[in-house]
């Protein structure tokens, strides 16, 4: 039940993220990306992460905001497509490249355990002892700011730099054309 | 095993995008959705059968089987980051549609002053 | 752009501040109830934007520079760099717990976890409300 629900959710995002790259209007590709990320929502939902799912949900629709706000004012349609011998260059090299991943992948995969079956060894020791070593019930935020602290430092640091390189780009006029 | 398979397969969606295409919103778009799929490979790697979200409740058991938090921990800055990526990838590519008018990657060649 | 039809503005000076509420308990409640730091900025940030896509960035251009994104997310980081440094100065090494671990289960407890979870929501807030309203309200050479 619970694996048919979770790869009938991932083939869903699998078709919502073909349709976004390949559609021809620029505003209906961000409209479907809307769709990958609200199945993702859900998925987070089953897999018992509530922390995950709260987050998610509203990142989803701010990046859908920052993309239509850039859309409307620029422009709207697609870039035309020739064919040529340069263009079918470019897709055999492209697919090339996935095939190789894809392999490279599957050789990896016969070693990781079978899905849902063991727990970390470092997992053990923040499940057993979380609540007496720091005093906090929820052990998702034990872990963010008291066991791992300085990832939440630089992940601070690094929103930060973020929000400054979107100021410094889009504050400046720059030089008139001669 | 098949769903870490079709995380795989949504990923590779996403290179392609970003290998493939000439338009600059396509590329952030393709951008995006692999972060999303490498955000979905960390949560189903934490998961354990038959267990609950990882929050102590006065009324648990000694012998519950709790999800495992560390995963979690991890996709949780991630997300937020992928927000910050995606607004300068999206910032950069206005500021270069108003000076050339186009967003396709090869009309965008000459370098000027 | 302009802004929503008359409905939709009386609603939103309904739902926005009990948006507001919601993210700030789920920010303080963040070592006993799902949440923390990250989700509830993210829901704080979503109770502003809310504000101004509803009333329209024509008139809402010239009030959300009063509100002074910038500042709260310098603010932010200040105070969580604060409090990480205070172990340092008492003990022995970076974010050392130096408040009490306190009882299980009640708010006051958990030492410098809810501290922490207080900055990080700051901060987190003011910086998503800022990329927000530089990329779609502002117009491209506007100062913030």
């Amino acid at each position: 039940m619970l694996m048919t629900a979770l790869i009938l959710l991932i083939v869903l995002m699998i078709l919502g993220a073909i349709v976004a790259l390949e559609s021809k209007d620029l505003l209906s590709g961000i409209i479907s990306l809307g769709i990958v990320g609200f199945a993702l929502t859900i998925i987070f939902l089953i897999l018992q992460a509530p922390d995950l799912a709260i987050v998610q949900i509203i990142i989803e629709t701010l990046t859908l905001i920052i993309l239509i706000a850039a859309i409307l004012k620029t422009t709207r349609t697609d870039t035309e497509e020739e064919f040529g011998t340069k263009k079918v260059f470019i897709w055999l090299c492209g697919f090339a490249f996935i095939v190789i991943f894809f392999l490279a992948a599957m050789k990896a995969f016969q070693h990781m355990p079978e899905f849902g079956s063991k727990t970390l060894r470092m997992a053990r020791t923040y499940i057993d002892s979380g609540l007496s070593r720091t005093g906090a019930a929820n052990l998702v935020a034990a872990v963010i700011l008291d066991f791992r602290g300085y990832d939440t430092l630089g992940e601070a640091t690094v929103l930060f730099t973020s929000v400054a390189g979107v100021v410094a780009v889009l504050r400046k006029v720059g030089r008139k054309r001669k | 095993m098949i769903v870490f398979i079709l995380a795989i397969i949504l990923f590779l969606v996403g290179l392609y995008g970003v290998l493939v295409k000439r338009n600059l919103i396509k590329m952030a778009i393709g951008l995006v959705i692999m972060e999303y799929s490498i955000n979905l490979f960390f949560g189903l790697v934490g998961f354990r059968e038959g267990g609950t979200a990882p929050i102590i409740t006065k009324g648990l058991s000694e012998s519950a089987v709790l999800v495992d938090p560390l995963p979690q921990a991890l996709v949780l800055t991630a997300i937020v980051i992928g927000l910050g990526t995606t607004a300068l990838l999206v910032s950069i590519a206005v500021r270069i549609f108003e000076k050339y008018n186009t967003f396709d990657i090869r009309k965008i060649r000459k370098l000027r002053g | 752009m302009k802004g929503m039809t008359l409905i939709v503005k009386r609603i939103t000076q309904l739902m926005a501040p009990s948006i507001f509420l919601l993210g700030i308990y789920v920010v303080f409640h963040g070592h006993l109830t799902p949440g923390g730091g990250f989700a509830g900025g993210v829901l704080i940030a979503g109770s502003f934007t809310l504000l101004v896509l509803a009333y329209g960035s024509d008139e809402m251009r010239s009030e959300v520079r009063k509100w002074r994104a910038t500042f709260f997310e310098s603010f932010g980081i200040f105070i969580f760099w604060f409090i990480a440094l205070l172990g340092l100065i008492q003990g022995s090494y970076l974010f050392l717990n130096i408040i009490q671990k306190g009882r299980p289960f009640h708010l006051f407890s958990a030492g410098i976890i809810p501290l922490c979870n207080i900055a990080i929501g700051i901060e987190v807030a003011a910086a998503l409300f800022a990329i927000f309203i530089t990329l779609a309200v502002l117009r491209i050479g506007e100062k913030l």
